[in-house]
């Protein structure tokens, strides 16, 4: 076969793919872009090429609130994740015996499967004024009367982190089983006490499950529609919830394209700031 | 005390993890009208409403014949291109692998937001079917890259074996890559009918009419709480579990050929 028939053939099995992804992905990305920079008077839409959307996000206080609350809950959620998922992941690693590890990881995991809209669902019963967690503890006398817990930021930061400790305690496991224990026995030989040995050794070395997992938190986490729906209040409304406002009641596309890019501008950043550890690959 | 600490620490991370599931699994066998407690059951008066709620079993089978068509769809377009790849010399290829690869940073709102304009723009309308193109688009690259990732070496030397034994290059893919790749396609296959079947919010803006289950469920949700609901998403649940169990087997099952 000549290098040019060769080449036609490649060509020939990776078009499909690549006119997919070009036509239902980059085609309306472009004319997502293309309409940010529209604007709607009245009902109709003026393409103007005007910056008026990006504009707005400094003129109106709910849309810049909206990006404060989605980096607000994000971060918190990302934070929160890491501690609770990390302790997880190294007891899954190194004190369950090895041949139950997979089981436990697997257990570990299992409800990361359950639809979102059905897992927030579950922590709206768990939260409810006369939910499972009221009710305990009321049985407990803690309480006299059932608190709000559901329709708040709480609700949603848990549902979040449910969510993202599995996915943490998945990335973090992958990292702590790779590193040999040589690393242990030769810091503790040098005289390290585990303090020291955790936080000179191992946790360097697990640094790049660490912000694998988090970066994944992140994005999917402030892209995420579902869970502040249904389980925050109306009192605050994130950078999702604002574009599903847009679309709906108004049908401002251009000013749902506007945050859609900016959403896409903080991932991109977020990104670059932990590119450098980034080892999306290995999982 | 130390000794047990992390078992103690187990035991409450598994607590929070299950808590969630097991109470929707718990008051989908709720006797009474609302899924709180105190609980009086068990009854399956909620399993048989659902089964018994027409629009909630036609968005299941909606829901499975978008899974099912997507995942084919995704996965066939993801295998070609994985073949095309990785055994043929192209200008670019990196940025080809990239390009198929870029729809994973983005988020499902934004794929959906851009197919949503384009396909109200042009007038085509939603329907199942463009709820089943966004789910081909957001699956493409996973499926691309799980079996991009698993053609190595080995199986080129087959592949050349058996074009030097005289198989043309259909016979080669059909009666060598294929049969090779089978865990790497079926775990890609098997993912992609997971994360589609789950999917809610490219659904929720690409359908109008005909809508699959979570969004039928959303709609649902609109409602209130209700047992119903709970045995619904105990169905789910336990679907997507299977399908998770089955890609553990298919993807971890050795020895590999």
């Amino acid at each position: 076969m000549s290098a040019r028939g060769d080449q036609l053939r490649g060509w020939g099995f990776v078009s499909p793919a690549l006119i997919w992804t070009l036509c239902f992905f980059v085609l309306p990305f472009v004319v997502m872009g293309a309409m940010s920079l529209a604007t709607l008077e009245g009902r109709t839409l003026v393409w103007d090429l005007s910056l008026a959307n990006y504009a707005k996000l400094f003129e109106k206080a709910y849309l810049w609130r909206a990006i404060l609350v989605s980096l607000e809950i994000t971060l918190t959620v990302t934070a929160i994740s890491i501690l609770l998922a990390y302790p997880l992941a190294w007891i899954i690693a190194f004190q369950v015996p090895p041949r139950w590890q997979r089981l436990a990881l697997l257990l570990a995991i299992l409800p990361f499967w359950t639809s979102y809209v059905v897992r927030s669902y579950a922590w709206l019963l768990v939260l409810a004024r006369e939910g499972v967690v009221n009710n305990a503890l009321i049985g407990l006398g803690l309480i006299a009367e059932p608190i709000t817990l559901a329709n708040t930021r709480f609700a949603t930061v848990t549902g979040f982190v449910h969510f993202f400790v599995m996915l943490l305690t998945l990335t973090i496991y992958a990292n702590l089983i790779q590193l040999s224990p040589n690393y242990r026995r030769a810091a503790m030989d040098l005289g390290a006490n585990a303090v020291q040995t955790f936080r000179h050794v191992i946790l360097p070395l697990t640094l790049p499950g660490i912000v694998t997992g988090a970066f994944l938190t992140f994005v999917l986490c402030i892209g995420d529609y579902v869970t502040p729906q249904i389980l925050g209040g109306n009192t605050e409304l994130s950078v999702p919830q604002v574009i599903m406002v847009q679309l709906g009641r108004r049908a401002d596309f251009p000013l749902a394209s506007a945050l859609a890019i900016v959403l896409m501008s903080i991932v991109a950043l977020a990104y670059l700031m932990s590119a450098r550890w980034l080892r999306i690959d290995r999982l | 005390m130390m000794r047990f600490l992390p078992w103690l620490y187990l035991l409450a991370a598994f607590t929070f993890i299950y808590l969630p599931v097991g109470v929707l699994v718990l008051f989908a066998f709720q006797e009474g009208s609302l899924p709180v407690p105190p609980f009086n059951g068990p009854s399956l008066r909620w399993f048989g409403e659902m089964l018994a709620d027409d629009d909630l079993m036609a968005a299941l089978r909606n829901s499975v014949l978008v899974a099912f068509g997507s995942s084919a769809v995704a996965v066939t377009l993801g295998f070609f291109a994985a073949y095309g790849l990785a055994r043929h010399v192209l200008p670019g290829s990196a940025v080809i692998r990239g390009l198929l690869i870029a729809p994973l940073t983005v988020s499902y709102l934004i794929v959906g937001l851009g197919l949503l304009i384009v396909l109200t723009r042009t007038g085509l309308g939603l329907s199942l079917w463009t709820a089943a193109i966004g789910h081909v688009v957001i699956n493409l690259p996973l499926a691309f890259a799980i079996i991009y990732a698993s053609m190595g070496a080995q199986q080129q030397n087959a592949e050349r074996a058996a074009r030097d034994l005289g198989a043309r290059e259909a016979q080669v893919i059909a009666l060598v890559t294929v049969p090779m790749l089978r865990p790497a396609i079926a775990a890609a296959f098997f993912l992609s009918v997971t994360l589609s079947w789950d999917e809610f919010i490219i659904a929720f803006l690409l359908t109008r009419f005909d809508v699959t289950l979570p969004v039928e469920i959303w709609s649902l949700l609109r409602s209130g709480l209700s047992p119903q609901l709970n045995a619904i998403g105990s169905f789910v649940f336990l679907i997507s579990v299977a399908v998770v169990l089955l890609l553990e087997v298919t993807l971890f099952r050795k020895p590999r050929p």
